[in-house]
Formats: C-alpha cells, sequence, structure tokens
C-alpha cells in the first residue's frame, strides 16, 4: 500500500504495530497472566500444584458438574432445535413463517432472567407452580423442585437451543431440493430420503449448533448461579465466582481459579477448533443453484399435534417466564399472592427513579454498553483491515492474535482484567467501571472481528485500485470507498457488542464495585439478597429494553436489505 | 401408440396457467425437447412428468400406464416411476462416493448385491467415470458432477430420460461433449428422452423433434429443420435464431416497406391470402439478406458495420427500418455510409 519506495514505516506499519498493540494489552495479557498465575509457583513452572488444585475436592466436583450439564444441555438442545427446524422448513406445520420468528425469541431473553422467572415458579416451598399442585392434590411434596442438576439442564435448553435451531433451520432452507428430489427419482421413499440424504447433509450445521451451545453453557454462569449455588451445585464459572468474592484477594484462592480458567480457555479451544473442522469440511457445498420449492411433508394426523407441541413449548418458554417476572415486579411483596389487590407500579417507579442501586445499574450498563460497543467497533475495524486488506510482515502474529478473543469465555476475560488491571503494572482499574469497560472491549472484540472482517472482504482490491488510479491517496480511497462500503458491517458489529452487552452478567458479576453495578449485576445481586420483587421489576424493566432494541435493529436492517436488494 | 402421451395436461400458479392444455406424444427411443424462454412452462411440464408437481387438468400416461391423472386423482409418486433424471445443479450427494452416487438407485431396488456392482461398473464405464469412481463429487470438475448425474440416472436402465437444464452449468466445450455422451448412451439403450433447455442450438443438435412453449402454450411441435426453416409465428421465428421483421404494405401486387415508401419495391411473390389483408410482415435471418447490383433490389444505406471473425455484420437503414445482414468475410464489403441495394430471396410471411 505504500506508494513511495524505500519508506519503511508508512502507513501500514503503523497501523499494524496499533492493531498488535490493541490485542496484546485487551487480550493477550490478560489470557498470559492467567496461565502464568496458574502454572508458575514462586518462579517455577510448578505442574503438581495445577494438578493438586484440579483433584481438590470442590474444584474436581465443579469441572465433572459443568461438563455434565454441558454435556446434557448440548443433547437436549439438538434434539429440540433440530426437531422445531425441520418442522418449521419440511412439513406443512400451520403459520411456519410465524413459528420460525417465534422460536428465535428465547434468544433475546437472559438464561438468567429465566432462570429467576423459573425459580419463582418452581422452587420446591414457593413457586407458584409447585403451590398450585400442591393446592389440587392436597401433597405437601412439589410438582418438580427446579434447584439442582436437572432444574439448570433444562432452563439452560430452554433459551440456548436456538443456536442449533437457526443453524440448521438455515441449513435446511439452503440446501438445494434437487439433491432429495434426485433421491427421489432414483426410487427412494421419504424416510430413506431423510436417513440417507437430507440428515448426513445437514450434519455439519447440527454438530456446529451442538458445539456452540456446548461452548455457551460450559461458560455461563447466571442460570447455575441462581438455581444450583443454593443447593450446593457449583459449575468452574460459579465456582470462580465463589473463589474470587470469599477469598478477597487470597492468593491460593486466585491461583485456584486462575488453574480452572485455563481449563475454561481450553476447552473453548477445543470446541472451535472442532467447529472449524466441520465448518471447513468442504465436501458439504450445499447451496441450492435455483429456488425451486424443498418437498413438503404432509403430516396430515399429527398435523395439529405437533402444532400444539410448538405453542405449548413457546408458551411455556417465553411467554410464562415472562409473565411471572412482570407480576411479580407488581407485588407489594413477595410471596403474597398474585392477586390485583396486591400489585401496584410502585415498584418500577421506586426501581426507576428513587433507588440510587437500580438507577446507577441501569445508566451503567447504558453507558458502559454504548462506550464499549463503539470503541471495540473502531477497533476492530481497524484490526480487520489489516487482517483482511494489508500485506505486511509479521501479520501471521496478528492473525493468531485475532483468534484469541473467540475463544475466551467471559468468566475468564473478568479475572483476566483482575490480574491485570489491579496495579500490576501501575494501573489499578479495580472497582471502577473502566476496567469492565476494558473487559467488555476483550470480550466482544471476537464479534466486531468478525462482522467487520466479513464487511472487507466483499470490498474487492479492484474497487481501491480504481480509486488509487483516479487519483486519490491512500488515506483518501480509504475515507471515499473503503469506509462507506464497510459501513453497514460496522454498524451491525455496533449492534452485535451493545446488545449482549446491555444484559450482560457473567463478566460485570466478577468486577463490579459498589457503584458500578450493571442491570444483570442488579438484578443478580438483589434476588440473592431477597429483593425478589425489585429484582422482578428491574429484570421487566431490562426485558422491555433488550426486546424493544431488538425489534427495533432486525426492522432497520430488514429495510436496509429491502433497500439494497432494491437497488441491485 | 406413443410412449409418452400428455392430454390436455394444465398446471395453475394461482391465477397464472403456468402450462396451458399441453397435448403430445413422444415415440419409444425418441429424442423431444421442451424450448422456450424461462417461465414458459417447461420445467413445471417436465416436473409433473418426473411426479414432482400435481396436475390441475389431463392426464399423463406412459409406457401405455397412467401415471398422473387429474380426473381420477390418481398419481404414481415419484419414486415409483421408475424414470431416470438429471438436473441443471447436478445434484450429485457430496457426502457419498461417485460409485455410491450411482449404486444408489440400484441399492434402494434392493437387487442382488453382484448384480448393482455389475450395472454401476457398467455405468460409470458408459460415462468415463471408472477411474473416478472411489473419489467424492466435490473433489471433481463440473463436467464430470454432471457425467455422475447421467450414470446415476441411467444405472436403474430407464425407459424414460428427463433432463432438465443438464448442460447449461458447464463450459461451452464440456457441453458439446455432454451432448454426444448422451447421444451415444441414446443409442445403445434406446431410451426416450425429455430435454428442457432454452438454448435452440442445444435443442437443435440433440433433438428428433421439438415442442416451442411460450406462456404455458404450445407454440410449434416439430423436427428441428422445420422449426428453423417453417417457424409457425413470429415468436417462433424470433426464439430460434437471429431475425429481421419487417411490415410492408400490399398494393398491386407490389410489397414496400411501410416506413420507407420511397425505397422501392420487395422482389417477391406475394402469397395469396395476403394479398387481399394489404399488408404482411416479412420476416427474414440475417444471412438470408443478399446486397445485388444497382436497381436490382431496395435502395439502402450501411449505418453500421462490424467485422466478427468468419462473418460480417452490418447494419443496413431503409429509411427508418433496420435490418440486420450477415455476410461471409470472403464477400466484397461495403463501408458506413455507403449506399446499397439489398434483395430478400428468403422471406417467411405472417399477418
Amino acid at each position: 500500500m505504500t506508494s513511495a519506495g524505500g519508506k519503511k514505516f508508512g502507513m501500514a506499519e503503523f497501523i499494524f504495530l496499533l492493531s498488535v498493540l490493541i490485542l496484546v494489552v485487551i487480550v493477550a495479557l490478560p489470557v498470559i497472566l492467567i496461565f502464568w498465575t496458574s502454572f508458575i509457583v514462586d518462579g517455577h513452572l510448578n505442574m503438581k500444584a495445577v494438578m493438586d488444585t484440579i483433584m481438590q475436592e470442590e474444584t474436581f466436583q465443579a469441572l465433572k458438574m459443568s461438563i455434565m450439564i454441558a454435556a446434557c444441555v448440548t443433547v437436549t438442545c439438538t434434539f429440540v432445535g433440530t426437531l422445531f427446524a425441520w418442522l418449521v422448513t419440511r412439513t406443512d406445520l400451520p403459520f411456519k413463517e410465524t413459528m420460525k420468528v417465534l422460536f428465535t425469541v428465547p434468544f433475546m431473553l437472559p438464561a438468567f432472567i429465566g432462570a429467576l422467572a423459573w425459580k419463582m415458579l418452581l422452587s420446591p416451598r414457593a413457586g407458584y407452580i409447585n403451590q398450585l399442585w400442591m393446592a389440587i392434590t392436597g401433597t405437601r411434596s412439589a410438582l418438580f423442585n427446579i434447584y439442582g442438576f436437572w432444574g439448570i439442564v433444562i432452563i439452560e435448553t430452554m433459551y440456548l437451543f436456538p443456536f442449533v435451531f437457526i443453524q440448521v433451520s438455515g441449513a435446511l432452507e439452503r440446501m438445494d431440493p434437487t439433491l432429495e428430489e434426485s433421491a427421489r427419482i432414483s426410487g427412494a421413499g421419504l424416510f430413506t430420503i431423510t436417513r440417507k440424504i437430507t440428515i448426513p447433509l445437514i450434519m455439519p450445521a447440527v454438530v456446529a449448533g451442538a458445539l456452540l451451545v456446548c461452548l455457551y453453557s460450559l461458560s455461563h454462569f447466571g442460570t447455575p448461579a441462581i438455581l444450583g449455588t443454593e443447593v450446593g451445585i457449583y459449575t468452574i464459572p460459579t465456582m470462580i465466582y465463589e473463589l474470587i468474592h470469599q477469598s478477597a484477594g487470597s492468593f491460593t484462592a486466585i491461583r485456584a481459579a486462575t488453574v480452572l480458567s485455563v481449563v475454561l480457555v481450553l476447552s473453548a479451544a477445543i470446541i472451535l477448533y472442532a467447529q472449524n473442522r466441520v465448518i471447513k469440511s468442504g465436501r458439504f457445498q450445499i447451496i441450492a443453484g435455483k429456488s425451486v420449492r424443498p418437498t413438503v411433508l404432509k403430516l396430515r394426523g399429527l398435523r395439529m399435534p405437533l402444532f400444539i407441541l410448538c405453542c405449548v413449548y413457546l408458551l411455556i418458554t417465553v411467554v410464562m417466564p415472562t409473565v411471572t417476572i412482570f407480576l411479580v415486579g407488581f407485588l407489594n411483596t413477595y410471596g403474597l399472592p398474585l392477586a390485583l389487590e396486591n400489585m401496584s407500579w410502585e415498584n418500577y417507579r421506586y426501581v426507576l427513579f428513587e433507588w440510587k442501586l437500580t438507577k446507577d445499574a441501569i445508566w451503567n450498563s447504558a453507558y458502559l454498553s454504548l462506550s464499549a460497543a463503539f470503541v471495540t467497533m473502531i477497533a476492530g475495524g481497524i484490526i480487520s483491515y489489516v487482517l483482511v486488506k494489508l500485506k505486511v510482515r509479521g501479520k501471521w502474529f496478528l492473525e493468531f492474535l485475532g483468534m484469541l478473543p473467540f475463544s475466551l469465555p467471559g468468566t475468564v476475560i473478568a479475572l483476566g482484567v483482575i490480574l491485570t488491571w489491579s496495579g500490576r503494572f501501575g494501573v489499578n482499574l479495580y472497582n471502577t467501571a473502566w476496567i469492565i469497560f476494558v473487559a467488555y472491549i476483550a470480550r466482544y472484540m471476537a464479534f466486531s472481528l468478525k462482522s467487520n472482517s466479513a464487511a472487507l472482504e466483499q470490498v474487492h482490491d479492484s474497487l481501491v485500485e480504481a480509486s488509487r488510479a483516479s487519483g486519490a491517496t491512500p488515506w483518501q480511497s480509504l475515507r471515499d470507498v473503503v469506509i462507506p462500503l464497510i459501513r453497514p458491517g460496522m454498524v451491525a458489529a455496533f449492534f452485535l457488542i451493545f446488545l449482549p452487552a446491555l444484559r450482560e452478567l457473567t463478566t460485570s458479576v466478577l468486577l463490579y464495585g459498589p457503584t458500578t453495578r450493571t442491570i444483570g449485576v442488579a438484578i443478580y445481586t438483589l434476588n440473592e439478597d431477597g429483593e425478589t420483587v425489585y429484582a422482578c421489576a428491574l429484570a421487566g424493566i431490562a426485558l422491555l429494553l433488550i426486546v424493544g432494541g431488538e425489534i427495533l435493529i432486525k426492522r432497520f436492517f430488514e429495510k436496509k436489505r429491502r433497500v439494497d436488494n432494491g437497488g441491485a | 401408440m406413443a410412449y409418452v402421451e400428455l392430454r390436455d395436461v394444465t398446471k395453475l400458479f394461482g391465477e397464472v396457467r403456468a402450462v396451458d392444455k399441453l397435448n403430445l406424444s413422444i415415440e419409444k427411443g425418441e429424442c423431444f425437447s421442451f424450448l422456450g424462454p424461462s417461465g414458459c412452462g417447461k420445467t413445471t411440464t417436465l416436473r409433473m412428468v418426473a411426479g414432482f408437481e400435481d396436475l390441475d387438468e389431463g392426464e399423463i400416461e406412459v409406457g401405455g400406464k397412467i401415471i398422473s391423472s387429474k380426473a381420477k386423482n390418481f398419481y404414481i409418486p415419484p419414486e415409483n416411476r421408475g424414470f431416470g433424471m438429471v438436473f441443471q445443479a447436478f445434484a450429485v450427494w457430496p457426502h457419498m462416493t461417485v460409485y455410491d452416487n450411482v449404486a444408489f438407485p440400484l441399492k434402494i431396488k434392493r437387487m442382488p448385491r453382484a448384480e448393482i456392482e455389475e450395472r454401476t461398473k457398467q455405468a460409470l464405464a458408459n460415462t468415463n467415470l471408472t477411474k473416478q469412481a472411489q473419489l467424492y463429487p466435490n473433489d471433481l470438475s463440473g463436467g464430470e458432477k454432471q457425467r455422475i448425474a447421467l450414470a446415476r440416472a441411467l444405472s436403474i436402465n430407464p425407459g424414460l430420460l428427463l433432463l432438465d437444464e443438464p448442460l447449461s452449468n458447464l463450459d461451452p466445450h464440456l457441453r458439446e461433449e455432454m451432448r454426444f455422451e448422451i447421444k451415444d448412451l441414446q443409442r445403445k439403450y434406446d431410451f426416450s428422452i425429455i430435454f428442457v433447455t432454452h438454448d435452440q442450438s442445444e435443442a437443435m443438435a440433440l433433438s428428433n423433434r421439438i415442442m416451442v412453449m411460450r406462456d404455458g402454450k404450445t407454440m410449434q411441435i416439430d423436427t428441428p429443420l422445420n422449426i428453423y426453416a417453417k417457424p409457425k409465428n413470429q415468436f417462433v421465428f424470433s426464439f430460434i435464431g437471429l431475425s429481421n421483421f419487417i411490415k410492408v404494405k400490399l398494393d398491386g401486387g407490389r410489397a414496400i416497406i411501410e416506413s420507407a415508401p420511397s425505397a422501392g419495391a420487395l422482389s417477391a411473390e406475394i402469397p395469396a391470402e395476403f394479398a387481399a389483408a394489404g399488408k404482411a410482415t416479412l420476416a427474414c435471418r440475417p444471412s438470408e439478406v443478399n446486397f445485388v447490383p444497382d436497381g436490382e433490389g431496395v435502395k439502402g444505406v450501411i449505418s453500421r458495420m462490424a467485422y466478427l471473425g468468419e462473418i460480417v455484420d452490418y447494419i443496413v437503414k431503409i429509411g427508418d427500418q433496420e435490418i440486420r445482414v450477415q455476410k461471409g468475410r470472403r464477400e466484397p464489403r461495403l463501408d458506413v455510409g455507403q449506399s446499397c441495394d439489398v434483395a430478400f430471396p428468403g422471406v417467411v410471411w405472417y399477418e
């Protein structure tokens, strides 16, 4: 890209070094410190200490529990997600298009808010459903106790299955229908086609979705924290949280936490590697050449029962928990029956306008997610530009660094920034909002890199060359050609970061100080402190913000796409 | 008795009559093409024969047996029709080897293992794929993929082979090769072919008869020779090759170009049925227009000229009428702006 020969340090080198610097400080340093702290004791590599920590009863149990939960959730999500994906794409289920949209709604609901709602519905004594059950049957035993292993598995399945659903329904839709038609004309019936053609062909999508679920479940904090901790069940993220919070700076505890983090990072890396392999296996290019409607299976007698199953599923996973959250938010005191005379707007008013703690939380979440989204969008744009467009020496190093953010679970990032920014390098951000800000940039860098690189790859080199040939300098080409073309990708990156950050819990729960709670942290701690009605009121407000935001953005992008297609 | 019979076959997509009262019969061992622009209903008709679409009217009979009938509401499902079919996008299964792709229809029929092996090997040999048998399709080229699809369609020895634009995703020279291959296999096994295409030269090269379609209706069913030489209407004429259409007034046995009355009369015999109407449209191919000595033709001016290698392409303006003319490179050349006389020895008359 440099114009004058012999110039050693041009624009390319400058932004290359800038990119390396950003990734080293924000991402690499925290990871290195985690590995350093867990493996190096008194200046020596000490594998025995690492093994001792892992073999310790409570860490070992947490590890085992995490793996078991992730495994079960992966299996159930794969089944549920694939079933619903097949129903909405390949059968004559009523209202298919609407159903397809509705099945992605659980994605918008934060799992920890779902867990909170289900705790209120199915906790053994106070849960509304259990109370109703006991009243009807006259027994004193609960219908289902949501606390514990199966409760966690069920709740996580409810909110994570869209990972599989979206992947598989996409694959089924894009798949060339003639692949199945040619099997049909060869004499195969629908059952044989499904077994021998369809399922093998969508397998990569199923596996990719399942691995995403596995990764998410392993590093997910909210659900096991709400439904497990109370009955002594710990997973890796909740154990790390316990270790950090109970031990107020004890080195043994921090070291144990870093060892668990290392396990988490390594499992994430393995999962992502496996996923990459599956996606890249080029044998499965199945995208349709021309659009013919795929053969639709007539469900006949099963049509209505399956439709009702879908409705009930959505009712249970979406409607019941949200309604519960809002209703409990209206209650004057938790434990009162859900009757109109016990309800008022008081909690919502108090949470929104009076209580400093919740007002701070909303404000913190708002400005932290906005600023982190903005900064990460720009930084990710710069780094992607180097990765995709520039030819500089040592780019492999940046490529390696660029992969790191993808395999860093939120808990690990939180622990890493604690190690990095607690005064070790002369900067102490602990207990300030800055530490959450830095952690968010690290956590969401992967989204920004993905979105920006995808956009940049669409900008063919010849467009820049044409601009240079027309007399523009590299800077002018960047400003007038490249940036306008990748703007949609950058905007997408911004929202991909802003919305999840708004509801974030896993990272900020390890980093918050007295005045720096986020919305997620505030809901979580209010629930822990028994302030259930306030927790629900705040959760209700959060849900409105999240769903409203998602709808607005979807509208925005749909309209944009329609305009783009119309122009093309 | 014809091998394939379509009677009043009709397909509606909402209000649109995608296929409108189609009647045709195809002989055993015949190669029959459906030719037309996209959206003319040719693929829909083929899919009705294959059994992927139900009928809204009419019936289809193959080998003396009804396979689709609206009146009886009777449809044999595609998997039981026993046809071979090749799709435009290849549709070979990426998760099976070439061998398994071709053996699939035989396995479905639960043939004895030895017979499956023998037939698969024969089909692979017929399509020159023996060496690639153990490879996966995505390691192969487009032409090879399409040969897999062809081998798979022919492995069960079908009486009828359905081809849905099978050549349009291939390079030009591969296209030609595949065409010969299909023709050879047909000679060897004597199956009937229904061939759907929008490319007139492909249809001409491969078929015994062609049906030209437009908006779901038959325009003409005839041999390639007659389709080219005697197109039934202007649509067929223009679809089948480069064409000029000239509106003429008929007055006292003279045909005069409507937009250039002073250019002179066309020396052509006026068919009796047009003389009374007083006007007609003449159609001719650019190669069938001649430059003639002064005074022997209609007066025009060369307005554009381009060398296309073997031929030279002219636009001649006669008044406001533009005529496209193509001549061999060895014939005397005319320059832009030069005036000339043109004659039309081979015209077809339309209303």
